[in-house]
């Protein structure tokens, strides 16, 4: 989900704090799928996806399109407003209590060498992988995808030479919720969610994206990769209760010493 | 005109305001509290957020720090609130020099700082909940002795008469720094701060008074949080929803202005409370944070300068 904030900051320098709360939705959908269709949230993530991607370019469209020229604070304060919306909508709509997704993979358990690890994490790993790998493809293979890199290289300079800037942030940003839903979809047999998880999540992503680096799908994925062994020292070595310390704390250092993040290229 | 409009609201400030717990019910008596002590947190915040225009997402922390240090103070040590919350101000702005200094003298800005104000914030209240000193996750209680010694009152309006005189305080404070040089230079730097450091204005040194000024006006708001509700739980006076609710009455009523944040705190708390009370009733306790994020929403799309400069120009018009 990484992945995803960082294409959005990375293309339109606009901060979605509203991404948690987009992955709450992901996850709240692929609930909604398995409970009501029967539909395996593995199966039914492409489907979550796409419509992330949907509510994603509304936002864009109908919301930050109107301020992307306006100062940094004022598009926080707009994806602030949204994230307070849909998270509450959210808890409106399904209640605050803590749902989980039942996938079939969730009980089958393997042996990875030294290590009993349940298929569903695998698989979920596994998808990760191929998304950030798909996404980058993308990225730089396609001309969309060139027209998204040269968009948010210079956005002036892609004006000049054609690229319609407006489209490109709205599928950027629909691409990013995309991965945003995708994750969520694919997270939600393996922790249980409730509303208020998306503010947690949002922050999450953050420190994951800064760790590693803004704007920088390899960053996003290894800066994701950092923060979670680094949270589970925490936990081993300290106290469960205080893993989110090692991860603050981490991020404190980061913003001070290289607030381009450890993968990243300059400083937002 | 100017100096009408002033003795109107003196006259609205010293006559109508304190006499209102007289003829209000004890619930609306209530509601004014909260409408005063958000409008205080969110006056304080104004000197750094609005005046300055440096966004801090973590003013949550100093209200944490306020209210824990005079609670713990007084139930440990017997030192009464009244001591405690300068304790605790003080406290609270030395964190709140730390949190500047490192933000301003790294050069962090606009969203780095947000997130360096929030990292504060989430470390503050992690350490909280894992300090058994304070209780730890459980929260921290405050024994009810109803002494007005102990910041404890039986009488619920002197809660009222103590808020509104933490709003007046603090909007005399903005006051003043608003008339002052140090305003200006704020505002420049708020407005620009290559060229106002251009211009010679020291930027770091005057953000991080802002800073240490709001935090220590927050701290103090926090003690009388802690004796308000006599229970203070880390996820809650250290958590990013606090902070929201710091920030967003003086965005709504209009940041950098002397009048905003109330404003903002007189539309907002009351909004607040009776969507919490509508949509409580199915038990969905939060839910009346949409509303505040569809303000939040329109007012960045349609008043991005808050509501108050807006009235201030109809008002203007009108005339």
């Amino acid at each position: 989900m990484a992945v995803g904030l960082t294409l959005i900051f990375g293309v339109m320098r606009v901060v979605n704090f509203a991404h948690g709360d987009m992955m709450v939705w992901g996850m709240y959908l692929a609930f909604v799928f398995a409970t009501k269709a029967g539909v395996d949230p593995y199966v039914s993530f492409p489907l979550c996806a796409a419509a992330l991607f949907v509510l994603g370019v509304v936002v864009q469209r109908g919301l930050v399109d109107r301020i992307v020229d306006a100062p940094h604070e004022m598009q926080i304060l707009l994806m602030l407003g949204v994230a307070l919306v849909l998270e509450n909508a959210a808890l409106l709509v399904f209640g605050p209590e803590p749902a989980r997704v039942r996938s079939a993979l969730t009980r089958e358990t393997v042996w990875l060498g030294p290590l009993f690890i349940d298929v569903a994490r695998l698989v979920t790993f596994g998808v990760a992988v191929l998304l950030t790998g798909l996404l980058s493809l993308f990225l730089f293979r396609t001309s969309i995808g060139r027209t998204i890199r040269a968009a948010a290289d210079n956005t002036y300079g892609a004006r000049v030479i054609g690229v319609d800037v407006r489209r490109v942030y709205a599928v950027a940003f629909g691409v990013g919720a995309a991965c945003v839903g995708a994750a969520g979809a694919l997270t939600a047999p393996i922790v249980p969610f409730q509303p208020t998880y998306g503010l947690t999540a949002s922050v999450a992503s953050f420190n994951i994206v800064i760790i590693g680096g803004m704007g920088s799908l390899l960053g996003a994925f290894l800066g994701g990769l950092l923060v979670s062994v680094a949270e589970s020292l925490g936990a081993v070595f300290l106290r469960p209760s205080l893993k989110e310390l090692v991860s603050f704390s981490l991020l404190i250092v980061i913003l001070l010493f290289r607030p381009a993040g450890l993968f990243g290229r300059r400083a937002g | 005109m100017k100096a009408l409009g002033a003795a109107v609201v003196a006259v609205a400030v010293l006559v109508v305001l304190p006499a209102f717990p007289a003829v209000l019910s004890s619930y609306a008596v209530s509601i004014l509290t909260l409408i005063f002590f958000y409008g205080f947190l969110g006056q304080a915040w104004n000197l750094v957020g609005g005046y300055a225009g440096q966004l801090s997402a973590g003013h949550a922390a100093f209200v944490g720090v306020g209210a824990y240090t005079a609670a713990v103070l007084f139930e440990r040590f017997g030192i009464t609130p009244w001591l405690g919350m300068f304790v605790g101000g003080a406290l609270a702005a030395a964190l709140g020099g730390v949190i500047g200094y490192l933000g301003f003298r790294f050069g962090l800005r606009g969203f780095y700082f947000v997130l360096l104000t929030v990292a504060f914030a989430e470390v503050c209240r992690i350490v909280a909940s894992n300090t058994d000193a304070v209780g730890g996750a459980l929260g921290f209680y405050i024994t009810f002795t109803g002494n007005p010694r102990h910041f404890q009152f039986q009488d619920p309006r002197a809660h009222y008469y103590i808020a509104l005189a933490l709003m007046l305080v603090a909007t005399g404070v903005a006051w003043l720094v608003e008339r002052h040089r140090f305003g200006i230079y704020l505002g420049a730097i708020r407005e620009d701060e290559t060229a106002a450091e251009a211009l010679g204005v020291d930027i770091f040194r005057y953000k991080l008074y802002a800073m240490v000024l709001s935090s220590f006006l927050t701290g103090i708001g926090g003690t009388f949080y802690a004796f308000y509700l006599l229970s203070l739980q880390p996820g809650s006076v250290f958590g990013i929803p606090l902070s929201v609710e710091i920030i967003i009455r003086p965005i709504v009523g209009g940041a950098g202005t002397l009048l905003g944040p109330i404003l903002g705190s007189f539309i907002l708390t009351p909004l607040g409370e009776v969507s919490r009370a509508w949509f409580g009733q199915g038990g969905y306790h939060g839910a009346h944070l949409i509303v505040y994020g569809a303000l939040l929403i329109g007012v960045v799309l349609f008043l991005p300068q808050g509501a108050y400069p807006y009235l201030a120009r109809l008002f203007r018009r009108a005339q």
